[in-house]
């Protein structure tokens, strides 16, 4: 057999990004054994691209704002779908976490007394969002970084974990990696597991996410046998960039309308007043007036409709740019320019600006941006218990995006860097309860590492297949057009077809060069992950036959009844069999649901 | 449209030379994805770092045409038009392969900074007040991306890998710059900078603020006020009278370095060449 190195501990925990880094520290303050693992170096997690903020209804802007107000806004913009018990632990501890960022070093944007800013975000009725311009992501990964640094977490960096294996108890044990710069293999085994992989995005062709989103949490899941729940649902932010062509998907932070900007059409018309949809316009403006006046006086007027949630936004300028009222470059006019001073724009979106004026060479206080969707987000993931976030699988926890339920059928904007700091914390907890408890040490299979180590040598010791780049290519290509942001049955089962190929095609990979820092062989690992999650997507895709949040069938174009009482539930067998059964949603309490009753008229 | 042509540098840490990629012009490309089609094309196994393509996570620092730039960052129609364009890896770090190269340096000199000590919260709910002044000096320094070309350039260390073991160099001056203005801060961290950090190493040549991507002004705003401070805790008689006679408000540097975090432990952060560490000892 391989030889290879091995590392032992407590609690292991994949992904450093703000779920993985929170779950880390809660794990190393119990005294427990604690190491981090993850694919690129320390602080460069897809975390730190958030941009506009981490919601919390701290009430620092707007004293009226509280837990059941943000509550009540994430369940309706995630059209009911969301685990409600996980929507409730949200909102009640997000303000904590985020007083808790202050005291380890984060220093947010103040009022004017003195506190923690607030700015508005779609979907929030109050600001809500701690922020630092249009950085947060940063100032919260540095913050937790720092802190894991300070209390000496061991950080392995730049490996890359292919698999979790369970001992013969059905725990899980080990998981089995190779470092990115050597290419050797390791194995780390621990008592508890906790997986904060973050997302699935890079199987689309416009993306804002980066190379690392390719599932592995998600697949690595569904391979050790969790379930995972409503993979369908795939948030398009409405706004990235659509130009220069090299930058598509790059995002533009909803932050741009928080603070002012209008989304307008080739005819210079602010058309999101034409796509209000019923659920949203008792609170939401009819006129510009009143929109306008909305971001001084929140109490008398509704807010524009350039903030209904994402998922709505999104689909709209899809219809923009399809009835022929785009841009030049296929997407929309975003205008912050005509409604701000260029001082308030450098001050308040200062990555914006340079984004704009570096990559684009667009002066955005000066003349509108193009922007159109681009995929951003999973709603859908590993099934967690909302308090524990343990999967169905013993010694498995997932927080972060891999996870899913928090968010039902659509995420609000801000909702995701709390949610890792709440849900991180809770995996953290939980997972070394679960360790404290655990008898025995953990075992690996020499015949289950060696089938690992053999799979992921193959497309090296292959020589004459295709290129792992080429496969990367069309899947990406076939998720965009065939299981993009509007779907059809027809294209959803061709999609089916297309994985069935890929997989033939990957099953001949081969790649060339040494295994020391070797991007094409570090692709050709990742792409079983891809190829796993889009089959997912794809399957859940088809089975719901309605539109509802970010998942919308040109051919079932409103939301359905039944469907909106069930989550769709995914399995693989361990002979490789992909299984999906609707199971009902978890029921929410009477006092919660009044709630919603209140606010109906 | 005409081509482009990439010179790269290619090797290990036994040696390597530059390689010619001859590819298609397309509008609007930066450097990165020009490598990108590179990858995907002739050399598949082009080693480079990168992550999230839009100057906010500082992975794909190289030396473009004999200069650190974002890959990400820097478009092709900016540079000479019809010349190559020259990419190598930073100079200052051992190379693990073609443009990727060991940073972990950077990741030891973090772990010798002694972590934010908050001062007690001003309202009973344990919450701070804080005036956005106050925060902006700060902020600046966390505008920070760590894209470490701030230490590739630094004449104490780019080509002196002696002075690696005591100088945490410009990235780390701003962090502690951040902690000291922090107004949330208890700790000292003077004494640490002057004898450990090799804060006197610097003669303030401002080739890092020229090459940051952030635009933070970190000769200036960070460095010689750190200097300044380090001074005048170590040579003003007043501040020492001050010292001996009042009662002190910020803890001693000893104190300060006593909660530093464990120095002693070695995690992969130090990567496979160790031993640009391993002269480092506890501050005590």
């Amino acid at each position: 057999m391989t030889d290879y190195e091995s590392h032992d501990f407590d609690v292991i925990i994949i992904g450093a990004g703000g779920a993985g880094l929170r779950a880390a520290i809660e794990a190393k303050e119990r005294g427990l054994r604690t190491a981090l693992v993850c694919k690129s170096l320390l602080g460069k997690a897809h975390t730190v691209m958030a941009e506009g903020g981490a919601a919390a209804a701290m009430g620092n802007v707007w004293s009226e704002d509280n837990w059941k107000v943000h509550f009540r806004d994430t369940m309706r913009g995630g059209k009911m779908l969301n685990n409600w018990r996980m929507a409730q632990l949200h909102a009640q501890e997000a303000p904590d976490r985020i007083y808790e960022l202050e005291r380890w070093g984060a220093l947010f944007d103040r009022t004017a007394d003195g506190r923690i800013l607030q700015r508005d975000f779609g979907g929030h009725r109050y600001a809500r969002l701690a922020h630092v311009g249009d950085r947060t992501g940063l100032e919260l990964i540095r913050t937790l970084q720092q802190r894991a640094v300070a209390m000496g977490i061991e950080v392995f960096m730049e490996c890359k974990v292919l698999r979790l294996l369970k001992d013969s108890e059905g725990r899980v044990s080990a998981a089995v990696g190779y470092w990115r710069p050597s290419g050797e293999f390791v194995i780390f085994t621990a008592k508890a597991f906790v997986l904060a992989t973050g997302s699935i995005g890079k199987s689309w062709q416009y993306t804002s996410n980066s190379w690392e989103s390719t599932g592995d949490g998600h697949a690595m899941a569904a391979w050790a046998g969790a379930d995972m729940i409503d993979m369908e649902f795939v948030q398009f932010h409405p706004t990235g960039m659509v130009w220069p062509l090299s930058v598509r998907g790059i995002l533009v932070t909803e932050g741009v309308r928080g603070d002012g900007g209008v989304l307008r059409n080739s005819e210079g018309k602010r058309f999101m007043f034409d796509y209000i949809p019923a659920m949203f316009a008792a609170e939401t403006a009819d006129t510009e007036e009143e929109g306008d006046r909305w971001y001084d006086d929140h109490t008398n007027n509704r807010r524009p409709p350039e903030l209904l949630p994402r998922d709505e936004v999104a689909r709209s300028i899809n219809s923009e740019v399809k009835g022929g009222r785009g841009s030049p470059h296929g997407g929309v006019f975003l205008d912050i320019a005509s409604r701000r001073s260029a001082e308030y724009i450098r001050r308040r979106l200062p990555s914006m600006y340079h984004q704009f004026k570096e990559l684009a060479g667009v002066d955005i206080t000066a003349v509108p941006m193009e922007v159109g969707p681009t995929c951003h987000y999973a709603m859908g993931g590993i099934r967690v218990e909302a308090d524990t976030e343990a999967t169905t699988v013993p010694g498995l926890f997932a927080a972060g995006e891999c996870s899913g339920g928090m968010h039902g059928a659509n995420r609000l904007g801000g909702n995701s860097l709390s949610d890792l700091l709440v849900f991180g914390r809770r995996a953290g907890i939980a997972a070394s309860d679960f360790a404290e408890g655990r008898t025995g040490t953990p075992t690996v299979d020499d015949g289950e590492v060696s089938a690992v180590f053999a799979e992921a040598m193959a497309p090296l010791e292959r020589s004459g297949g295709e290129s792992p780049y080429d496969i990367q290519h069309d899947l990406q290509e076939t998720m965009q057009k065939l299981v993009g942001i509007i779907r059809t049955e027809s294209e959803l089962t061709e999609a089916i077809g297309e994985l069935d190929k890929l997989e033939g095609r990957f099953a001949s990979v081969a790649v060339s060069g040494p295994r020391t820092y070797n991007p094409g062989w570090n692709l050709a690992t990742d792409l079983p992950a891809m190829l796993t999650v889009s089959r997912l997507t794809t399957k859940g895709a088809i089975v719901r036959r309605e539109s509802r949040g970010g998942h919308t069938r040109d051919d079932f174009p409103k939301a359905d009844a039944e469907l909106a009482t069930v989550n769709l539930v995914q399995r693989i067998t361990p002979d490789g069999q992909y299984t999906l059964d609707p199971e009902a949603l978890p029921a929410m309490p009477a006092e919660l649901r009044t709630l919603f009753e209140e606010e109906a008229h | 449209m005409a081509d482009v042509t990439l010179t790269i540098w290619r090797g290990d840490p036994a040696g390597g030379a530059f390689t010619d990629y001859v590819m298609p012009s397309v509008e609007g490309e930066v450097v990165l994805d020009v490598i990108h089609r590179i990858q995907a094309g002739p050399a598949p196994d082009l080693a480079c770092r990168w992550n999230c393509k839009a100057g906010k996570c500082g992975s794909c620092s190289a030396e473009i045409n004999g200069r650190p730039h974002l890959m990400c960052m820097t478009r092709m129609d900016e540079l000479p038009e019809g010349e190559p364009v020259v990419v190598a890896p930073m100079r200052t770090f051992p190379i693990i392969r073609d443009l990727v190269t060991d940073v972990s340096f950077n990741y030891t000199m973090a772990r010798h900074v002694p972590p934010l000590l908050p001062r007690a919260p001003d309202a009973p709910d344990g919450t701070f007040r804080m005036m956005q002044v106050d925060v902006e000096r700060g902020q600046e320094f966390r505008k920070c991306i760590e894209c470490f070309m701030c230490q590739d350039v630094c004449h104490v260390i780019r080509d002196h890998e002696e002075n690696k073991e005591h100088f945490a160099g410009p990235r780390m001056f701003i962090r502690y710059m951040e902690l000291e203005s922090h107004p949330l801060d208890s700790n000292d961290r003077r004494e640490l900078l002057r004898q450990r950090m090799g804060l006197g190493m610097c003669n303030i040549t401002k080739c890092c603020t020229e090459v940051c991507p952030e635009h933070i002004k970190i000769t200036d705003n960070a460095i010689i006020p750190l200097k300044e401070r380090v001074v005048d805790s170590s040579y003003d008689p007043v501040a020492w009278l001050g010292r001996k006679i009042l009662r002190r408000t910020k803890r001693s540097a000893a104190e300060a370095a006593a909660d530093a975090p464990a120095l002693a432990t070695p995690t992969s952060a130090d990567g496979p060449t160790p031993t640009v560490a391993a002269g480092i000892t506890p501050p005590s």
